[in-house]
């Protein structure tokens, strides 16, 4: 049985714009990284070592805005059972796993010579691992899940109690103990540093919108292919394959 | 509800095998604990209750794959689902079933870490008491919920504590500081505190796991 390739046609699904992105991103990411070297002095305390905050900062940041949007899309996916709702929980559980390590080291790195520890057992610290093992498992949930719908639906509620949990695990450390500095906000930094820190958040944000997209692109076309394939399984012998 | 958690009682006094090996497991987690830490008296007591919980994790990871191993084994979950009735009866019925079973076990290994570790029982123990039943109601909760996912998955001896565990963070707190207080003596008297989050973090994990069940369970 000879089966015909597919058309690229057929694989177009998101419009064109993330290919600008794709470049916009990274290019405003190194400006941005450019102007707060630039505009910031070497902190009294920490010297240079301040400007590990240019990235871990928005990271963290940004690796909340990635789990929001897994909630949000699971919680559509459960309520419309839209496919599209799934891969995108998908997609940008994958980015927001790698911003939360992301954070996770470079603040590691950070606290070494800043607090004398790789390591304390304070809420944030202790709530963003929790998190990053959150997103492991869901991922983990998904890559040991054949059946797609059920992969969907599954993954969907452990999303949502995910999500729920994050700010229970927090609370529930903070009583526990805490020691960490308050967190960074623009109000509590310096005027000199608080416009890099915004400006690299939006370049961080620009970046993980551009990843999510192209996974997501990805995951539809992925998606697409499977469908073709129990298409062409399911024909009947010698029956022509609709365009 | 009753029916599904009569059912899987019934399987669990039948099997006694079973029951016999994940308690003595929970038992042998206290002796290899006490190996670790060494044995010195003080060290051994201040670590007890975080132990004795941890113990209790382990053990109970093995008891919720049980719940619906023996069903899948049998082809019986999509005859079960067939009935009338709810959903969530199903999920009431096998966290019920599961909190006998998990509870059981704990009348066993708590006496085992009491004498192993040196802890006397304190003249609160009906707190301690609270404390246990309400840690491991939200124990039970999550395992139950997880284990009907990660129980029909590829490689569900990994998948369930990987999905559980990071879930566990509040109630394995609460519940390990409130017996830690209450054992080992409670200087801040903050064991009602512990108490009092233990029943909220076991009313919102109930609540959403009852409601979300049914989108875990295929019709």
């Amino acid at each position: 049985m000879k089966v015909p390739p597919l058309q690229t046609a057929e694989l177009k699904i998101t419009p064109q714009w993330w290919r600008l992105l794709g470049v916009v991103a990274p290019l405003a990411l190194i400006a941005t990284q450019t102007f707060g070297f630039m505009t910031s002095a070497p902190d009294r305390d920490m010297g240079n070592l301040q400007k590990i905050m240019y990235v871990h900062v928005p990271a963290a940041w940004n690796a909340f805005i990635a789990y929001f949007v897994v909630f949000i899309a699971s919680v559509r996916y459960l309520l419309t059972k839209d496919e599209r709702h799934d891969l995108l929980a998908a997609s940008a559980a994958e980015v927001g796993a790698v911003l939360t390590a992301l954070t996770l080291m470079l603040g590691s790195i950070w606290g070494r010579p800043t607090w004398g520890v790789w390591w304390t057992w304070d809420a944030r610290l202790t709530s963003t691992a929790v998190l990053l093992m959150i997103f492991v498992g869901y991922l983990a949930l998904r890559a040991f899940t054949d059946d797609p719908e059920r992969r969907a639906r599954w993954s969907a509620a452990v999303g949502i109690f995910g999500a729920l949990n994050v700010p229970i695990v927090y609370m529930s450390v903070r009583w526990w103990r805490t020691l960490h500095q308050v967190q960074s906000s623009p109000s509590t930094v310096d005027p000199a540093y608080a416009w890099g820190l915004r400006l690299n958040a939006i370049a961080v944000l620009l970046l993980l919108i551009y990843f999510i997209a192209r996974r997501y692109n990805i995951a539809r076309m992925e998606r697409q292919l499977e469908h073709r394939r129990d298409e062409l399984e399911l024909r009947p012998e010698g029956e022509p394959v609709h365009a | 509800m009753s029916a599904v958690a009569a059912k899987d009682l019934t399987a669990e006094r039948r099997a006694k095998a079973n029951i016999v090996a994940v308690t003595s497991l929970g038992a042998l987690t206290l002796l290899v604990f006490g190996f670790a830490i060494g044995p010195d008296v003080a060290t051994l007591r201040t670590a007890a209750a975080g132990i004795l919980w941890l113990s209790v994790l382990f053990s109970g990871v093995l008891v919720f794959h049980r719940s619906y191993q023996i069903e899948l084994d049998g082809g019986a979950l999509e005859t079960l689902l067939l009935y009338p009735g709810e959903r969530w009866e199903i999920f009431a019925g096998k966290l019920l079933a599961n909190l006998c079973v998990v509870l059981l076990v704990e009348a066993i290994v708590i006496p085992v870490a009491l004498v192993l570790y040196h802890v006397s029982v304190p003249d609160t123990w009906p707190a301690l008491l609270a404390v246990i039943m309400l840690g491991t109601l939200g124990f039970v909760t999550l395992g139950t919920f997880y284990s009907a996912m990660a129980s029909r998955t590829r490689s569900r001896e990994v998948l369930l504590p990987l999905l559980l565990f990071p879930m566990l963070v509040p109630v394995l707190l609460a519940a390990t500081e409130g017996s830690s207080a209450l054992l080992v003596g409670d200087p801040m008297g903050d064991a009602g505190a512990w108490l009092r989050l233990l029943i909220v973090f076991d009313v919102i994990f109930l609540l959403a796991a009852l409601f979300v069940f049914e989108h875990i369970i295929e019709a």
